[in-house]
């Protein structure tokens, strides 16, 4: 019997060894320790023994039956863990393939250039002001010291609806509509939007673009003022190694007026293309608002000053981005917008 | 305005400046130089030479063999020019010389024939042909006979020289002249000015024995002068002449109109020459047209005259539109001997109009429009007068002809340096203001802590303290003005609530898959209230420019589908577009159009494109209500917002529907008709209109929060049996109100229509929630609440647990 049992074990522990999966190892544990093994049976089989061997063949079996469950335990881990690690490889990806996209669209980069300058005033302290693009001739022109047969008034061509309302040829009018609304008292404003001017769609020129007007009007707003407003914004807009200059220039509703040109931000200063070899760049139109403006709207000009100054989205985005055609903006290319979706801060 | 610097510095000290530098410190100190043209424009190797001889090219009809003297040495030319001919001075290219336009000039043959260079045109050295006088228009540019064969012809034609090319603000008129200019360059060079010369010997005849004058419209003319100058020779101008009015960009015609162009040029004041014997009535009178009157124009235009038209006549019939053009009846020419110039002061709103009216504009009327200086309009005739005598060899009559009603005394400006230097943020010296004053030669005195200028006639555009801070500053230099910010309360900046959420919503659409696009107001008749949301009157515009842009839209859609066409012939395969904007419908009590903001999207194409993992979808009606619906929730009104089957012109009728908050229209969605896809070649193409001012306007309630529950909600599935027509709505809607306060959520999970279903009939199921937020519900709870929703949907849907 002993000789049986040492048999019955070597069997065990050779096909435990020869289990390749947890099934097989399963197989081989039911076979030999089952209820209805040979390890079992032999236990079953020991009352026919004489009653002195019973105990030490009791131990004995006992021994061999949890040397074959310790080797099968130990072979089972390491068959389970392969198993895992068979599993893992099968489930394996390849991390290269494409993801699912998710698609999001962006804002128009005019929209982007006027937020970013809206943000930066707001955080001076301005408020936004919009109008109508249908407007009063009255708001348009002569609250703004343009009256009816003015000269300037050549300088930009309108689309009149009638002898009295025009689409609006700067966003100007909403200047004067806040002043008139604001009844004396101080204004800190920025106005977006879009424009109209009689002009022939080409590279440079679009009977629709936008503007974007600041105005400031308060006691002692002074020349020095406007100055340093403007190079704040510039080296916001434009880097903060940016130089501004401004030269005398002419608009009806200010005076002084002046343009404003940054040192070129490509080349700083040296001479490029972008700058046409001056290392200046023209940027916008600024100046002390007209005495006239301002009483216009009910302003007391010997007490309260301001200063007003305006831009063209258009232009920054063409110059900051390179656009060379004024007319890729209102042609909603999916190809033209879509490159402007990464962020830039 | 082209400034010849040659010819400035005849009036003032240039400093022998670089016109490059010139031009920048004009630029820096008010007048924007646009341009510093180098008329040689690298030539070299150009020179006179003689024609000694000139005969047929024996190969050629066109072609003439000149031999030519050069200087140095006679030469073989072969030339093509017409009017080349023996004996004549002529501009030669040599070989090696550089035209302008990168033209190489070599030794050739030209069939079989040697040519050594070329003899050339006024074009080809670079001058503009409508600048070229007619006599040479055709051909090569003969010289004076004084020429000397060999020199250099650049000199001759002057040019040797450079232009300044200024850019003028309305505001500066004075500039439009080269007076004017030395004024400026005086002022920022601190050089005195030199005057053009004006004497001549006047002849014992007064001209108020040849003319008599009458104004009899004074407020469009208040001064008028006329000279009369006897013996005139009209010839062509001396080549000097000439060629300043070409740098200056005015054709020469002959002696004497080129005398009052050049006068023009160098005072700002526009002169007319008359043919006195052509006026016929030794009578000028000048008045206002009769209404329907006509003139012959010099450039042979009959024009029709209207009422307020100011013109000249000879007491008969109009001679001139006054300040535009004269007429062809006066007009001199080759045989006229006697001259009337006329000097006079037009009136800039009553020049502008007429100007305007005829559509003609002339160096003249854009001098007179934006007002000439009223203390020249002698001194140009004078000029003129010795011009004609100097030039012309006539004999000027004693005195003028005169009608002067015009004010000439300068306007005064009183300012104070404090308030100067208050408006620029400065510390000038009084004594600084006033050397910027004199450099300006504005005449002033100091004096009780004020300064009392007298604006000088020629600078219309000073008028009040302003233009002098401007004045100063400029002189100073705008470099030197600090940098401050304005000091003022402090108050914070901002966005208002509705300009806050446009943003939000634009940043929402643009995270759900659009592109945000900018499309024209402006759009043709036809399409402007194509889509449109309400039914207003449109807003056109006077004088389009053309009929696709001539009126203002009432709907963003049309040019958005423009948008979708031209992305997708461009082979986009997905087009997903959004815009903000405004529309324009009808007429408000102001008169203005009512300007309406609305958002509009379109999608096409591929919405779900992750082909690799088998997920693909077209675009479709839901794709689109989703949108919506997420930008209603954002914006808090998803509880009011309803969706109704309609019709609209251009929409597919099946696939359309309008979107409602609260009952009340705000837009509308749906599929583009096939019919309008096929014309443009676009496959499903949705479509949404809001009425964005009216979504944003709409109050919402504050949000506040609702305690999370720690109990549990139990959710009961129904497969409801319906008939096809019944509107998912619908039933949602009986639900939701027969389900009382327990029912906290019903989700539409299942629809279908098919084969298994009885003919006529659709099964929709929903998924219900029950919920309490303060227990656990009981089985019976769910059980009567469920039980009222079902008997409400048998009741009022007819709809049927599905089997």
């Amino acid at each position: 019997m002993e000789a049986q049992l040492q048999q019955l074990k070597e069997e065990a522990l050779q096909k435990i060894e020869a289990s390749q999966n947890v099934k097989e190892l399963n197989d081989v544990r039911v076979a030999y320790l089952g209820k209805k093994g040979p390890i079992t049976d032999l236990l079953k089989g020991m009352g026919k023994l004489p009653a002195e061997e019973r105990p030490k063949m009791g131990a004995l079996v006992n021994v061999v039956r949890e040397e074959v469950t310790e080797v099968l335990e130990a072979r089972m881990t390491l068959l389970q863990e392969q198993a895992i690690q068979e599993q893992l490889e099968k489930e394996s990806i390849d991390v290269t393939l494409p993801g699912r996209p998710v698609k999001t669209g962006n804002h128009h980069p005019l929209t982007r250039v006027v937020e970013e300058i809206e943000d930066l005033f707001i955080s001076m302290g301005y408020e936004i002001a919009e109008g109508p693009e249908v407007e009063k001739d009255y708001y348009n022109f002569e609250a703004l010291n343009l009256p009816k047969g003015h000269p300037a008034r050549d300088m930009q061509d309108s689309f009149y609806i009638s002898e009295d309302i025009l689409l609006r040829t700067h966003t100007s009018p909403v200047q004067a509509r806040t002043m008139e609304a604001k009844e004396g008292k101080p204004i800190k404003i920025i106005c977006p939007g879009k424009v109209y001017r009689r002009d022939n769609d080409d590279a440079t020129h679009s009977h629709q673009f936008t503007q974007i007007e600041g105005l400031v009007i308060g006691e002692d707003i002074r020349m020095s003022d406007l100055k340093g407003t403007l190079s704040v914004f510039a080296k916001k807009m434009f880097g903060e190694d940016r130089e501004i200059r401004l030269r005398p220039s002419f608009f009806p509703f200010t005076e002084p007026s002046v343009e404003m040109d940054i040192s070129c931000f490509k080349c700083g200063g040296s001479g490029c293309n972008v700058c046409k070899k001056t290392g200046w760049i023209e940027i916008l139109g600024a100046g002390m608002v007209h005495p006239n403006v301002l009483e216009m709207a009910g302003y007391d000009s010997k007490k309260l000053s301001g200063f007003a100054f305006g831009m063209g989205p258009e232009r920054i985005a063409m110059l900051k981005y390179g656009v060379e055609d004024i007319r890729h903006f209102y042609t909603n290319d999916v190809r033209f917008l879509s490159q402007f979706h990464r962020t830039e801060v | 305005m082209l400034v010849s610097t040659k010819w400035l510095a005849e009036y003032v000290n240039t400093q022998g400046l670089d016109p490059k530098e010139l031009g920048e410190k004009i630029t820096r100190s008010g007048i924007e130089v646009d341009a510093v043209i180098d008329r040689t424009q690298g030539m070299t190797n150009v020179v006179v030479g003689y024609v000694k001889e000139c005969v047929k090219h024996p190969e050629a009809d066109k072609l003439n063999i000149c031999q030519v003297d050069v200087g140095e040495e006679t030469t073989q030319i072969i030339c093509g020019a017409p009017n080349v001919a023996e004996g004549q001075k002529v501009i030669v290219a040599r070989p090696g010389a550089v035209l302008p336009g990168g033209m190489k000039i070599k030794k050739a043959k030209l069939r079989g024939e040697e040519s050594n260079g070329m003899i050339c045109s006024l074009q080809e050295l670079g001058i503009e042909g409508r600048l070229v006088p007619k006599a040479y228009a055709e051909g090569i540019y003969v010289l004076p006979e004084t020429a000397t064969p060999g020199e250099s012809a650049l000199p001759l034609l002057g040019l040797d020289d450079t232009i300044l090319e200024l850019g003028l603000t309305p505001n500066r008129s004075d500039a439009l002249s080269m007076l004017g200019v030395a004024y400026e360059v005086g002022a920022i060079l601190s050089e005195d000015m030199k005057y053009p010369e004006a004497t001549y010997n006047e002849g014992n005849e007064k001209a108020s024995d040849y003319l008599s004058l009458r104004v009899d419209a004074t407020s469009e003319n208040p001064m008028y002068v006329a000279k009369v100058v006897r013996n005139v020779q009209v010839k062509e101008s001396p080549l000097w002449l000439q060629h300043r009015l070409m740098a200056a960009g005015v054709r020469p015609h002959n002696n004497v109109v080129d005398i009052t162009n050049y006068v023009l040029m160098e005072y700002g004041q526009p002169l007319h020459a008359f043919d006195y014997d052509r006026l016929e009535t030794k009578e000028i009178v000048v008045r206002l047209a009769n209404e329907g009157e006509k003139i012959v124009t010099l450039d042979d235009q009959e024009r029709t005259l209207k009422s307020n038209h100011l013109v000249i006549t000879n007491g008969k019939e109009p001679v001139a539109i006054a300040g535009v053009m004269g007429g062809a009846n006066s007009e001199v020419h080759d045989g006229t001997t006697t001259v009337v110039i006329e000097s006079a002061y037009f009136a800039g709103g009553s020049v502008r109009q007429t100007s305007k009216d005829h559509n003609l504009r002339s160096d003249a009327s854009a001098r007179f429009e934006k007002g000439v200086d009223p203390n020249r309009v002698i001194l140009a005739a004078e000029r003129a007068a010795s011009l004609l005598a100097e030039l012309a060899g006539g004999e000027v009559l004693a005195g003028s002809v005169v009608v002067d009603e015009l004010d000439k005394t300068p306007v005064e400006v009183v300012v104070s340096p404090d308030f100067i230097n208050n408006r620029l943020g400065m510390k000038i010296s009084l004594e600084d203001m006033t050397s910027i004053l004199t450099r300006l030669k504005f005449d002033h005195q100091a004096a009780n802590g004020y300064l009392y200028i007298k604006a000088p006639t020629r600078r219309q555009d000073i008028k009040i303290p302003e233009d002098i801070v401007e004045e100063i500053a400029r002189m100073y230099g705008y470099d030197e003005i600090p940098m401050t910010l304005p000091v003022e309360e402090s108050k914070p900046g901002g966005l208002t609530s509705y300009q806050a959420r446009r943003r939000q919503v634009r940043a929402y659409l643009e995270s759900a898959g659009l592109y945000q696009a900018i499309t024209y107001s402006l759009t043709s008749k036809e399409m402007s209230r194509k889509f449109a949301l309400e039914t207003a009157p449109v807003t056109e515009l006077l004088m389009p420019m053309s009929e696709e842009r001539s009126t203002l839209r009432q709907s963003l859609i049309p040019h958005l589908l423009d948008a979708v066409t031209y992305n997708t012939a461009r082979q986009a395969d997905t087009v997903a577009l959004y815009e903000v904007g405004s529309v324009f419908l009808g007429e408000t009590e102001s008169g203005l159009p009512h300007e309406q903001e609305h958002l509009a999207a379109v999608i096409a194409g591929k919405w779900v494109d992750h082909s690799w993992q088998g997920e693909k979808k077209a675009v479709d009606f839901f794709v689109l209500k989703g949108i919506v619906e997420g930008l209603m929730e954002l914006l808090g009104h998803s509880k009011e917002l309803t969706f109704e089957r309609a019709v609209v012109d251009g929409l597919h009728p099946g696939r359309t529907a309008s979107i409602q908050l609260a009952g009340e229209e705000i837009g509308l969605i749906g599929q583009l008709h096939p019919s309008e896809q096929k014309a443009r070649d676009l496959k499903e193409t949705y479509v949404v209109e809001l009425n964005l001012a009216k979504v944003l306007n709409k109050e919402v309630e504050a949000l506040y929060y609702a305690p999370v529950s720690k109990f549990p909600s139990i959710t009961r599935d129904i497969a409801l049996v319906v008939d096809s027509e019944k509107v998912a709505g619908e039933l949602q809607a009986i639900i939701q109100l027969s389900g009382g306060r327990l029912l906290k959520g019903v989700h539409l999970f299942d629809l279908y229509e098919g084969e298994k279903m009885e003919p006529g009939k659709k099964s929709v199921a929903f998924s219900l929630t029950y919920f309490d937020p303060e227990r656990t519900l009981t089985d019976e709870e769910v059980v009567n609440a469920h039980n009222k929703v079902l008997k409400a949907l048998a009741e009022q849907a007819g709809a049927e647990l599905r089997g």
